[in-house]
């Protein structure tokens, strides 16, 4: 089977799809507490936590398909982007909804109150509503009509990442190392794009 | 090290711990508590794997403990939450990483040197330090800076009663404390994530308060290592990291010692740390608490002041301005 052929992604889409999925489904499955798997003793942060982490997992794999794609020159990974793009928008939704739901009660003062008083949240509830537009324009038809504004309104990923990175650096207590590899990673792939666009494509 | 102990008070005086577990149960009614994991083994969420960590299975009963005052009346949480979701960087920064991480960690001999301003300095073996005292049974309160909280039933001695016998000095105005520095011993210290050792303080008068005190157990049972073993402070209208654990030095001082967190972030931990739900943490609100243990879909308790001891300790801070003194 070619890669980039029809076939090739009738079968390598679903596959990647379920992927996407399966940390949801282990996550569900320390929820509900099966096969002896726990969200231990504080589920509402292990949630939040986990969620979190696959929102910027995500974000940095959409980042990667670009400049994997120019090292490579593997031009069929681009149909996957959107597919990861669209996942780190469900990770990180998910993430914001446990935030509200579970964590806050849905109390909207309450959450109002933490966007406007506390920096990390409102970096990340910044990072979610940009996400929103990227999301809604994420279908071909929308491609089609945005044209040449398209590309210029899906740049918005960039400062969301790094919206994100920062959102869980100012968020974790005193070990900083996490968010620092995530922000290394970040780092490295924005850096091959400029590099990619001073040679010119 | 066993203690032999005269057992003074028969052990039917002493709540019988099914008893415990069974109010804990009674509380857990969502499908996400881990009041099964109680014999069970568990796999967190990062994919790693507990022993199996039930009371039954804990740590060694201690003999001769009697009810001590200031208990509460709310249900402990249960052993394994007690056990296995712990600040304890010695060990590792994640929640799980003191469990799976001081599992050999030797308690036991330990000795802890005491010195300053006082008339009886040396080195003491934990034997001596602890025997000479009824061990009691206190239900605290315990919460985190972090905004979650627990209710602990330590078993221990008034604080008061171990610093009274080295007789401090009038000039003894602080106690200071430090955890044991071994990295051989204590994985989490090959990192500087602290500056090791972890050092805590209180003034004389909230050393000598008599809700403070010197845990070496819990459940009735020898003090887990991930929970600060063999000894630890308890003091409870305070947040957590005040509690310091595996306590090798005592030093009477005359003037304020420096405190880990605090030189960690000066602006966000103090050296009063006492509970407070007016100042809040700068990167986070401390008006209420995530309750460990309780159903998720319960919302945050409000955070009581001094943790709900204010009628015990609110007359040692009068007059002082609790918003600079953080």
């Amino acid at each position: 089977m070619k890669p980039g052929s029809k076939s090739f992604y009738r079968l390598t889409k679903p596959l990647l799809f379920l992927a996407g999925l399966a940390p949801l489904g282990y996550i569900a499955l320390c929820a509900f507490n099966i096969a002896g798997l726990t969200l231990g003793a504080n589920p509402i942060e292990e949630l939040l936590h986990q969620l979190g982490l696959w929102g910027l997992k995500f974000l940095l794999l959409t980042l990667a398909v670009t400049p994997v794609r120019r090292w490579t020159g593997w031009r069929w990974l681009v149909r996957y982007r959107r597919m990861l793009g669209l996942f780190a928008f469900f990770y990180v939704l998910l993430h914001f909804l446990t935030y509200a739901v579970l964590d806050q009660g849905l109390d909207a003062a309450a959450i109002l109150e933490d966007i406007a008083k506390r920096p990390y949240i409102t970096l990340g509830m910044t990072g979610l509503l940009l996400l929103v537009p990227l999301a809604a324009t994420s279908t071909r038809g929308m491609m089609r009509r945005l044209g040449g504004r398209w590309q210029k309104l899906h740049r918005l990923v960039y400062a969301i990442a790094v919206l994100g990175v920062w959102h869980f650096y100012w968020q974790v207590k005193l070990d900083t190392l996490q968010p620092l590899v995530y922000a290394a990673i970040l780092a490295v792939l924005l850096s091959t794009r400029m590099y990619y666009r001073r040679r010119g494509r | 090290m066993l203690i032999k102990r005269t057992v003074d008070v028969p052990e039917s005086r002493v709540t019988p711990e099914s008893v415990y577990l069974k109010r804990r149960d009674f509380m857990k009614m969502t499908a996400l508590a881990g009041a099964v994991a109680l014999t069970s083994g568990r796999v967190l969420a990062g994919g790693k794997v507990l022993v199996a960590e039930s009371a039954e299975a804990g740590t060694r009963k201690l003999e001769g403990v009697v009810a001590g005052p200031f208990s509460t009346d709310q249900a402990p949480n249960s052993w394994t939450d007690i056990t296995t979701y712990n600040n304890y960087y010695e060990f590792g920064t994640a929640k799980d990483d003191p469990v799976r991480n001081a599992v050999d960690f030797k308690p036991q001999p330990w000795t802890v040197t005491v010195g300053g301003e006082c008339a009886k300095p040396g080195t003491y073996h934990y034997e001596d330090l602890v025997s000479p005292y009824k061990l009691e049974e206190r239900i605290y309160r315990l919460r985190c800076v972090e905004a979650w909280s627990m209710v602990i039933p330590w078993v221990g001695i008034p604080l008061a009663s171990l610093l009274k016998r080295f007789e401090p000095a009038a000039n003894a105005r602080f106690v200071q404390f430090k955890t044991l520095y071994d990295p051989s011993r204590m994985p989490g210290q090959r990192r500087r994530i602290l500056d090791w050792p972890y050092r805590e303080g209180l003034t004389i008068a909230e050393a000598m308060h008599p809700l403070t005190m010197m845990a070496v157990g819990v459940y009735g049972r020898v003090l887990p290592n991930q929970n600060g073993a063999p000894m630890r402070l308890v003091v409870p209208w305070k947040y957590g990291f005040k509690s310091i654990k595996a306590i090798t030095e005592i030093n009477f001082v005359e003037r304020r010692p420096r405190t880990s967190w605090s030189m960690a972030a000066p602006s966000e931990y103090g050296f009063y740390a006492n509970v407070n739900p007016k100042v809040d943490h700068p990167r986070w609100s401390q008006a209420r608490e995530r309750v460990i243990g309780a159903n998720i879909f319960a919302p945050k308790k409000p955070t009581l002041m001094f943790n709900g001891y204010a009628d015990q300790v609110a007359s040692l801070y009068s007059g002082l301005d609790l918003r600079k003194n953080y």
